[in-house]
Order: C-alpha cells, then structure tokens, then sequence
C-alpha cells in the first residue's frame, strides 16, 4: 500500500483504504462488526488467535447531541451577528478586511485540520507508528511555502479570488474565466471528499441515516455561507480550530499523565507493549521480515511500516508543499485582514498551531497504540481512524464512567465542528469565483453594485452548497479518496505555478496563465484517472479470483457431503459476484490496470505545469503585461495602492 | 475611487525600493529552498537511509523521530526568525519608501 494524500487525508471514512477490493463500504454500518468477515486484510491480517479485544464505540446520544446543539447555537448567533454586518460584496468574501492577525491565524488553522488530519493522523500513528507521524511533517512544512512566498504578496496584490490576483496584467476576461473553473474543481473535488467523509462519520457517531447526515451538515453549512458569508465561516474556524486544540490538550494531558510524564518512558512503554510487538511482528512478516520482542516494538518507532515507494512519497510531499499554498480556499484568507504584516502574522499564528497540533497526534497516535492495543484499535474499524475517540473514550472511562461517554461526545461534537468549518471555507470559494469573477467580471464586465454581487454571492453559494449536497448523496458508494489527490494535485500543479509565476516574473503574461493553468489542471487530472487511485475491475476480479480459489480448495478438502462454515460460504458467494461483476470491465478511462503506478501525480504534473506557464509567456510574449510588471511588484511589496482593494 | 496616481516605473527605479527588493529575494527564495531541501531529506532518507533513521539517540528515541521532530522546530524557528527580519528590515524599508513617496 502506497501513501496518497487520499489515504490519511479521507481516512475518516472507516475501511476505505483496507478493504478488500471491491468491496462496498460498510462505514455507514455500526462499525463494531467490522473486524469480522471478508479477506479485508488491513495492515496484517490480525491473526484469529491475537487477543482481540471486542470494543465498541458507541457515543451516549443525548450528551453527543447537546454538545451538538450548543455548537449549533453558538454558531448560529454568530451568523445572525454575521449577516448584520454583511452589507456589501467586500464583506461578504473578506470580511471586510477587518479579522485581525491572530484572529485570521485560528481560523487559517481551522480552515485547515480537517477531520481527516484529526482522526486519521493519529489513526495512522497507531497503526503503523513513525510512519503517521512523518505524513503529518508535510502539513505544517506546506506553509513555508504559504509564509515566504504567497501570503503578503496576495494580501497587497489581489481582492477577493485567485482570479483578481491573476488578471491584474493580463487580459481579465479569460484568464478569471479559467481561474475560476479551476478554483471550481479543486473545491468540488475536496468540497465531495469532505461531504461523503461527513456524512460517513456523522452517520457512525450519531446514528442517523448517511442521508440525514450529509443534509444536516450541507443546510447548516449553506446557511453559514449564504447568511454570514466570510465572516461567520472565519468564526465558525475560530471555534472549531479553540475546540481541536483544547480536545488534543486535554488528550495529550491524559495520555502523560498516565506515562507518569515521563517521556523517555512513554517511548519504552511503546517498544515493551507485547500487543504492539505482535502486531509489527505480523505486519513486517508479509514483507518476509521475522522480527519478535523489542526488536519488534523498537521497529514502530522505525519507517517503512506503511510508506512502501519512496517516489510515490515525494511525490506526495511535493503536493502538499505547493498545493497549499494554491488551495483557493487557503488564499481566500489573506483578503480578510487589512494588511500584508496581518497577513504574515496570521500564518505564523497558524503555523504553531497547526504545528502543535502535528505533535499532539504522536501522544494520540501512541498513546491510543499502548492503551487500547492496535489489534483492538483494528478491531473497531481497520483503518485506525476511530482510534483517538476511543482513546477519549477509555481515559475518560479510567476517571470515571460517565466521563467517558463526556469526552468521546465532546470529541464527535469537535469532529462535527471541523467538517463545518472546512466546508464552509470551501462553498465560500468555490461561490467566490462564480460569483465575484464570472458573474461579476466576465459577464457583467465588472459593473454591478454592491448589493448586486452580495445577491449573486448569496445565490451562487446556494446552489454551490445544494450542489455539494446533492454531489454528496450521490457519491455515497463511491470510492472518493482519490478526489482529495486531485484536489492537492490541482493546486499544485494548475494553481501555483501560475500564481507564483504572475507575482514574481517579469515576462508573465496571460498566454501564460491560460496554457499553465489548463496543462496543469489536465495533467494533474489525466494522471490521477490513469493511476491506481480508480477502481480496476480486473484487477477486482482478479482479487476474486484468488478467494474463489482458495474456498473451493478448503471445500475439496472438506470431507464429503460437509459444507463449507457460513463466514466462508459467504465469502466465496460475495467473491463469484464480486468476480462475475467486474470481470469484463474497465477503468472510467477503459483500462485494465493502472498506467502509472504513482498515486500522487506531482512529481510530474508540477513541473509541467511551470514549464506550460513558461512556454506559453515566451511564445507569445506581451509588452504591456511586462510593462505592468513594475506596477504588481511594487504594490506587492509596498501595499501602496492598496486602499482600492480593501474599498468598500 | 479617488486613488492616488503612482509612477510605478520609477518607483521600481528608486535606490530603496530596489534594495528592499533584492533584501527580500535573497532572503524569501533563500530561505524557501532550504526548508524545502530539509523537508524532503525526510521522506528521502527514510527511504534510502533507514539504517540512520534506526540509530538510538535517547533511550529508545531514535534519530528518525528525533529528525522528524525537528522539523516542527526548524519551521517554527524559521517563521519567528522570518517575523524578526521582516518586522524590522523589509518593514522599515517599505515605511521609509512610502513616506519619501508622499513626501
């Protein structure tokens, strides 16, 4: 198994990257009997005989759902103050540039750590060790990136999209016309992930219908955006980012205590853990590695537990290095605050943030390992991500029983703030760039007024959201991982070379965004649907295949007239079916196997991107575009003329 | 929109602005190539050097965490050292700019 961003980034959504091939998803279903049938194989195959400890999650409902509906309240005052304050179209896309630093920095962090980063990060690191903790180093590095290179120059050269920092000196009309098809999809690639990971999680915690779930997040989410535009969502991160961090605070806290915080201890009790020896001992066995006591326990702590390409690795990093910095949703945040020292304030707030946050899931991630065991942390759901509720769960059980029921709900209720604060962040850039960029620039050519475009905000946000919803419902079975790949390969590859590009050379020019924007948006795009993140049938089938083999191997074994137990004859009938369905298939693009074997197109769609950028600005080159270069320049450095941008 | 109208040319021109700009290259571009060159010696080495990713370097911690630890570190220290020279450099730069301009 390779890493994608896809993998930890939707690991929310219970067994999807373990399952066996084919196989539905069964997160909707109550997750304990997950360890059961099938040849879902998630790390190792847990063995029968590992003392698997039989663990239910199951959050106390009426707690879950106060803690739910205080949130909801709490919010929804916001918005009503929001939807006051909301008079023109600046207020609506930036607040009217008047969230302070510190303010902006929380909510960047909020906007941010979704419920994948929280859930599956330290999901990953109790299962597979140092490996989780090295993917979550890429998410904080992304925003050096963010810091020395996009966030000041934004905040003094664009408006309200990537549309209005990429038209300044090229011709406006197709250039915010492509820029905003690809802030569109890279939106609704993430906005799609995030909803069907949403409604997964939600569904598990609360016990409601997938349905209900995805409905009650989207209306809630519509109605943040469309009532409060950015200043409810920049709220609505704020407290979701105050509650992640007391939630991992508190956690963490726990997790010492129990260590008797002592560090250098903590670790022992990783390497000494025998469950945990067991379970590395099985993983690393699959690789022909025999590995057995401390040796075993010392090898968590090691990597290659989980990465097994490095390329597919770098590639990854290279993604998310680049790809934050030209997430629309991401730069959409720098419009908010009144000046680019606001702007650089606000990144570094939200790099400590975010950072302590990554350092946080090691405690997570271990301490969930040593307390609840990985084979029962498997147990629960395969792929490790309900491992840090669980966590909550048991400590505050040792406390006391009902703390238990007190923390686990407190953990859904911060799980359930996340999903909102990041699809609210994403509804409000995707409308932004129908909004303000094509209805506003391309079709009205820039005149309408400021109640206008507060109602195609509002309109488009809608729609944008009811797309989302209706997107949302209809992805339900589908496997929706590779969407957020494509979302970081996206702005990696379309977005950010293009933005750079336009901020610093002189010779850039809208031959250039236009060619550097579509290659690298297509690339980006025709790479992932050639790679192993789509469904292969044959490959399916071929999976089957091996199934049916071995079942009617251990039937031909069987004495005569005997029949095979039900797990197994339920294996082999899912397995002919799995077999009879896809055999003849096809790819969505009408392979049989995968073309490439990256997960992460990066290391390839990037470079092409910068080289399509370039190539397109040195064959048709344009004097006025490098005539205006000094202008750009000098306003992105000084912020003088800046008083037209933040005009309302 | 009263705004007022700006030589953009010339102010590109001016003695201070190009010092501030070549201060803030060198130090932007510097500094981003190095962060990144640090963040991929990680997945670089895990890769193709695990065998000092496995070295003990207290009690049971190994050089792998310790490195991967650092990296929390090393960007942290480089946004507050970023913030320090920003601050007083490039932000000094750009105030005394703007005031000879509306002088």
């Amino acid at each position: 198994m390779t890493l994608s961003v896809a993998t930890a980034a939707f690991a929310e959504e219970p067994k999807k990257d373990s399952a066996a091939p084919g196989a539905a998803p069964v997160a909707a279903a109550p997750a304990v009997t997950a360890a059961a049938p099938q040849t879902a194989a998630p790390a190792a195959a847990p063995a029968p005989a590992a003392p698997v400890k039989k663990k239910e999650l199951k959050a106390n409902k009426a707690i879950t759902l106060s803690l739910f509906a205080v949130i909801i309240g709490i919010t929804m005052g916001v918005v009503v103050w929001a939807a006051r304050q909301t008079k023109s179209a600046a207020d609506f896309y930036a607040a009217g540039g008047g969230i302070t630093g510190t303010q902006n920095g929380w909510a960047i962090a909020g906007d941010y750590m979704s419920a994948a980063s929280f859930l599956g990060i330290s999901g990953m690191i109790s299962l597979y060790g140092y490996d989780g903790f090295m993917y979550s180093v890429g998410w904080l590095v992304a925003y050096i990136t963010v810091l020395l290179i996009v966030a000041e120059p934004c905040r003094n050269a664009g408006k309200y999209t990537l549309g209005d920092i990429l038209s300044f000196r090229t011709d406006p009309k197709p250039v915010r016309a492509v820029a905003a098809l690809s802030t569109v999809a890279v939106s609704t690639f993430y906005l799609t992930a995030q909803m069907v990971g949403a409604g997964k999680l939600m569904a598990l915690l609360v016990g409601v219908t997938y349905k209900q779930s995805v409905i009650g997040v989207g209306v809630l989410m519509v109605g943040y955006v469309v009532f409060g535009g950015m200043t409810a969502t920049t709220w609505v991160q704020i407290i979701k980012a105050g509650l992640l961090m007391s939630g991992a605070f508190l956690l963490s806290f726990l997790v010492m205590m129990k260590a008797g915080f002592n560090p250098l201890g903590f670790f022992d009790m990783i390497v000494n853990n025998p469950d945990i020896q067991d379970h590395v001992s099985k993983m690393v066995l699959k690789d022909g590695i025999t590995l057995a006591g401390a040796e075993a326990g010392q090898r968590f702590l090691e990597p290659a537990l989980f990465m097994k390409s490095p390329l597919d690795q770098i590639s990854l990093g290279m993604a998310l290095v680049l790809g934050t910095a030209g997430m629309p949703h991401i730069l959409m945040r720098f419009f908010t605050v009144p000046t680019a020292q606001a702007a650089r304030k606000s990144v570094i707030i939200a790099m400590f943030i975010i950072g302590a946050f990554y350092v946080l899931t090691t405690l997570l991630g271990f301490g969930a390992a040593i307390n609840l065991t990985p084979q029962g942390i498997i147990a629960v759901d395969p792929g490790g991500n309900m491992a840090t509720l669980m966590l909550a769960q048991q400590l505050g059980a040792d406390i006391s029983p009902i703390l238990g029921d007190i923390f686990l709900a407190f953990l859904c209720s911060v799980a359930f703030a996340t999903i909102l604060a990041v699809v609210s962040g994403l509804v409000l850039a995707a409308s932004a760039a129908i909004a303000h960029d094509i209805y506003v620039n391309v079709i009205k050519n820039g005149h309408a007024d400021q109640h206008e475009q507060v109602t195609a905000a509002r309109i488009t946000s809608f729609v944008v959201g009811a797309v989302g919803i209706v997107i949302g419902i209809a992805a339900e079975k589908q496997n929706v991982a590779h969407l957020v790949a494509l979302a970081f390969a996206v702005a990696s590859s379309g977005n950010l070379p293009v933005v750079v590009l336009s901020l610093f050379w002189r010779k850039f020019n809208t031959a250039g965004v236009i060619s550097g924007l579509v290659v690298g948006t297509v690339a980006s795009i025709g790479l992932v649907m050639v790679s192993p993140n789509m469904t292969y049938p044959k490959v399916v089938a071929a999976g089957a295949q091996k199934v049916i083999t071995a079942m009617e191997k251990k039937q031909a074994a069987l004495p005569p007239g005997a029949q095979l137990d039900e797990k197994d004859a339920k294996a082999l009938e899912k397995a002919k079916a799995d077999y009879e369905k896809n055999k003849d298939g096809k790819s969505i693009m009408g392979l049989d196997a995968p073309l490439l074997k990256l997960k992460n197109p990066g290391i390839i769609s990037i470079p092409l991107g910068f080289l399509a950028a370039i190539l397109g600005c040195l064959a048709f080159p344009n004097r006025r575009s490098e005539e205006m270069f000094d202008e750009v320049y000098v306003r992105q450095n000084t912020g003088l003329g800046m008083a037209k941008a933040i005009d309302h | 929109m009263a705004e007022k109208q700006y030589d953009w040319s010339a102010i590109a021109k001016n003695p201070k602005f190009i010092e501030l700009h070549h201060k803030k290259s060198a130090f932007l571009f510097g500094w981003w190539i190095f962060s990144s060159v640090y963040y991929f010696l990680l997945p670089i080495g895990a890769a193709f050097a695990p065998g000092l990713f496995k070295i003990k370097v207290i009690g049971v911690i190994n050089f792998g965490y310790v490195f991967a630890l650092s990296q929390f570190f090393v960007s942290w220290g480089l946004a507050l050292y970023y913030a320090h020279v920003a601050n007083k450099d490039f932000d000094r730069l750009t105030r005394e700019l703007v005031d000879e301009l509306h002088a």
